[in-house]
């Protein structure tokens, strides 16, 4: 070591070699990264599958995308930790804490950083109501008072691009998202489908009327299909429908417990 | 010489040393400094408005003004202005300052400095517009969808050629410890950027990662946690290790240290990454691996600080009155205490309170506010007389941004960490009953509100700072002469041997094998005459700027008229060919150098 550092040692040598020297930074900065990676690579698809997850529909996968244009992911987690607290806050109905089989096919994964708001990953258990989502989005105070979260109005307001839809999932599809080519293709007609059962849902429980092709139709979808697999696993029966039609069915119960 | 002082002078003005056939006549680009150091003080301004809005919007949603200046969008467009604009523009004024001296070369390519500017500016301005638009990957500081990307990757690539480029053409054989930290920051970001932003394009602005679940996140915070250890610490690093001897007038505290923390720096800062995931769907052991290496580094990471802060040993005095050293000082400090706080952090029982708190932000306020903003200040402070030949306008001025700049770091990092703390303990508190005792979340926002407030005015009283320092720079450069003509310097003309060294000696007598006159002189001279503390602030590269002025009569007043004032007042310059040595700093720079050299051996 000494021999190495000293003012004329090797070290100092190395100092004249540029092209050396960067080569060895190079492989000491690639050491770790790869070492931690590759097991994660090579593990990942054997374990931890969970049968009852599947990917998102196509309204789903446009409302996380609304999600993430908007930046919710800023404020809101999507990861129960595994403490009792947490399991207790946010693990009810089925939830329980966040577990790697679940997260297979988030592109990009959304856990985030940071809880301004609470943790959103089993949301579509604790708040299934679709009116909830809308109020809440159109104005926060509204249905939680004190809240500091933004109005999202525009939401309201602006129609879903179904049209785009069939590339976005033809490049999952790339991807390994195992979706099926008639998705693929009707993809803008399943979405339509699914979004007027909400607005209809909305409608019923007394809301707005005229969502059925606007942005909050999608991100609601979402918002109610976030921890629905996962439940569905405990619940032992595999769930037989899309995670969303499953969400509004159920609704009422839950609504009321987590207000 | 009256060439010699052109501007644009293109590299190496050879022909300008005819007279001597071996001497060569160089000038540095000062031009290109000017520019990157004006984008650090624009994008800092705007980037930390933005900050102080986002701040405002949290205690008061009202702020949120509508679709495209909600907290949601902005909160990106923050973190990457700050990051990538002030600081990125701060360490490119850095690198191209000091890597020219360093070496005793000109950039390798003046166009592609330029391109390298303007490129980056133009990403910039285009995160400014794709973020509030809504066009985001949402990784953390990697939002820019692909478009921007490749942009990105093209730049940095450009930089890198031009940077190594100067490396190939340097004039000086040993590399000092903070061109090491240049070269770690310049491959490590390209392999950090390339690695995370691998994604398929949906349409022209959506894209998704070729990652999924929990492989993106520990891809997403291995570059996320890197980006910090790789952008906003080894090149400040490098800045630190460049301005603090400078401005101290006083080698680096410990040449052994540097190499020591520099290589473990390097090595174990990659591992830390998943500290960021602790508890989560991440396997366990992977967060294990991340808290080990994240206490480990704790170790490397105050050896920089030991060493910057030792540089001042024996020199403590000169902080009463240098606002350049104070900011060191302080940023050195803050930067000691946030690589504490941060293994801290990542200890998995610590991690269980603190995460998802605003512990965090407050944790990485004090390393940006203090560290980066503080070492960019002092660099800045240090570089407008030199840049700019005149006289910093308001020293007063400047010391009221330090102590603004300070209380505001205080009260935003007092603020979070009050506010993180109470979240976590009121999330995870229960009652006598073994319910939870906070069960509506909303009643733990509400608690933490006036903790936004106090961080709100942390956030204006820094930025008030940074709006003096605007001021002081606007009337200094008002002050400056019309004309800036790049500096020049003469060196001896046959370019060094890049042959594999020995390693004994220093670097200059290897420097000279055919002796020609006038470089053997320089040689001689430039040895023991470490003279310039001035761009080697390096324990001990006695060769590197000594040469510089130590030529032959001739070379001498190959400054121009300008240049002269490019150099610190002490530092440099022996005019005549005999005076050199005589004068007092160097003299006393002469005694530390030697004293390292008895440490080190």
């Amino acid at each position: 070591m000494g021999r190495f550092i000293k003012s004329n040692g090797m070290h100092r040598t190395l100092e004249g070699w540029p092209l050396v020297f960067t080569v060895l930074t190079t492989l000491s900065i690639l050491v770790g990264g790869l070492v931690e990676f590759l097991p994660l690579v090579l593990v990942n698809n054997s374990v931890d599958r969970i049968e009852t997850v599947e990917p998102w529909t196509p309204l789903e996968l446009e409302g996380r995308d609304i999600y993430i244009a908007e930046g919710c992911n800023t404020c809101h987690s999507q990861q129960v930790r595994p403490f009792r607290h947490e399991i207790e806050r946010y693990g009810q109905n089925g939830g329980g804490y966040s577990k790697a089989g679940e997260t297979v096919y988030e592109r990009p994964f959304l856990w985030g950083s940071k809880r301004t708001g609470p943790d959103l990953a089993r949301e579509g258990l604790l708040r299934p109501q679709a009116l909830w989502h809308v109020r809440h989005m159109e104005d926060p105070r509204s249905t939680s008072k004190g809240s500091i979260m933004p109005p999202y109005p525009h939401l309201l307001e602006k129609k879903i691009d179904f049209d785009g839809l069939t590339a976005k999932l033809r490049t999952l599809k790339r991807l390994g998202t195992p979706y099926a080519e008639e998705t693929i293709e009707n993809a803008a007609t399943i979405a339509r489908t699914q979004a007027k059962a909400i607005a209809t849902e909305v409608e019923e429980q007394g809301g707005p009327t005229d969502l059925e092709d606007k942005k909050i139709m999608a991100l609601v979808a979402y918002l109610q299909s976030l921890g629905t697999d996962v439940a569905a696993a405990s619940d032992a029966g595999p769930s037989d429908a899309g995670p969303s039609d499953a969400g509004s069915a159920e609704s009422d119960v839950t609504a009321d417990a987590s207000k | 010489m009256a060439q010699a002082s052109t501007a644009s002078a293109p590299t190496d003005m050879r022909s300008a040393g005819r007279e001597r056939s071996n001497i060569d006549i160089f000038t540095y680009d000062e031009k290109i400094v000017r520019y990157f150091v004006y984008a650090t003080v624009l994008w800092g301004f705007i980037g930390m408005a933005v900050g102080a809005l986002i701040a405002l919007q949290l205690p008061w949603p009202a702020a949120n003004l509508g679709e495209y200046l909600s907290f949601g969008r902005l909160r990106p467009v923050h973190t990457n202005a700050v990051i990538f604009a002030f600081a990125g523009n701060s360490i490119f004024a850095a690198i191209y300052y000091s890597t020219q001296r360093l070496c005793k070369a000109r950039m390798f390519s003046d166009w592609m400095s330029k391109f390298h500017f303007w490129g980056w500016q133009a990403i910039i301005v285009s995160a400014a517009i794709t973020l509030p638009l809504g066009y985001t990957t949402s990784k953390e500081y990697a939002e820019l969808e692909w478009p921007i990307d490749i942009a990105i990757a093209v730049v940095w690539i450009v930089f890198a050629i031009n940077f190594f480029g100067t490396l190939y053409k340097r004039r000086e054989k040993h590399l000092y410890v903070a061109l090491w930290f240049y070269i770690a920051t310049i491959v490590t970001v390209a392999v950090l950027h390339v690695g995370n932003s691998l994604a398929l394009p949906a349409s022209m602005l959506k894209s998704y990662p070729i990652y999924a679940g929990v492989q993106d996140a520990l891809v997403q915070w291995w570059y996320g946690h890197n980006a910090v250890a790789f952008f906003l610490t080894t090149p400040f690093l490098g800045l630190m290790y460049y301005f603090m001897p400078k401005a101290a007038e006083r080698p680096v505290f410990s040449y052994r240290l540097s190499i020591v923390h520099f290589w473990s720096l390097v090595f174990i800062y990659i591992w830390a990454g998943p500290h960021h995931l602790q508890y989560t769907s991440l396997p366990e052991w992977a967060g294990t691996l991340g808290m080990l290496f994240s206490v480990m580094l704790w170790m490397p990471s105050w050896g920089g600080m030991i060493n910057g802060l030792f540089t001042l040993r024996g020199a403590w005095h000169k902080l009463r009155d240098s606002v350049v050293l104070k900011m060191f000082v302080i940023g050195i400090t803050f930067y000691g205490m946030s690589t504490f706080e941060g293994p801290l952090l990542s200890i998995k029982s610590v991690n269980a309170l603190s995460h998802y708190t605003d512990w965090t932000i407050g944790h990485v306020h004090s390393g940006a506010l203090g560290w980066n903003g503080f070492m960019t200040f002092g660099m800045i402070y240090w570089l407008l007389p030199r840049l700019w030949r005149t006289e910093l306008w308001s020293q007063k001025l400047a010391n009221a941004h330090f102590w603004t700049g300070t209380i505001g770091i205080l009260l935003y990092v007092l603020a979070m960490y009050n506010s993180g703390i109470t979240q976590g303990l009121m999330w995870r508190a229960f009652d006598e009953a073994g319910n939870l005792m906070y069960p509506e979340f909303i009643e733990t926002v509400v608690q933490v509100i006036p903790m936004y407030w106090v961080r709100l005015i942390g956030g204006l009283l820094y930025l008030g700072g940074v709006v003096m320092m605007m001021a002081n720079m606007y009337m200094t450069i008002r002050s400056a002469p019309d004309e800036l003509p790049d500096p020049a310097f003469a060196a001896p003309r046959q370019p060094m041997n890049y042959g594999h060294g020995d390693g004994s000696g220093d670097g200059t007598s290897e420097q000279a094998p055919e002796p020609a006159p006038a470089r053997a002189r320089t040689a001689s001279e430039s040895d023991p005459v470490p003279t310039e503390a001035d761009d080697t602030p390096a324990t001990k590269k006695a060769s590197l700027p000594g040469s510089r002025k130590a030529e032959g009569p001739g070379t001498k007043k190959a400054e121009g008229p300008g240049p002269k004032k490019a150099e610190g007042p002490g530092t440099k310059k022996a005019q005549l060919p005999g005076s050199k040595k005589a004068k007092g700093p160097d003299a006393s720079d002469d005694a530390d150098d030697d004293d390292n050299e008895d440490d080190a051996s």
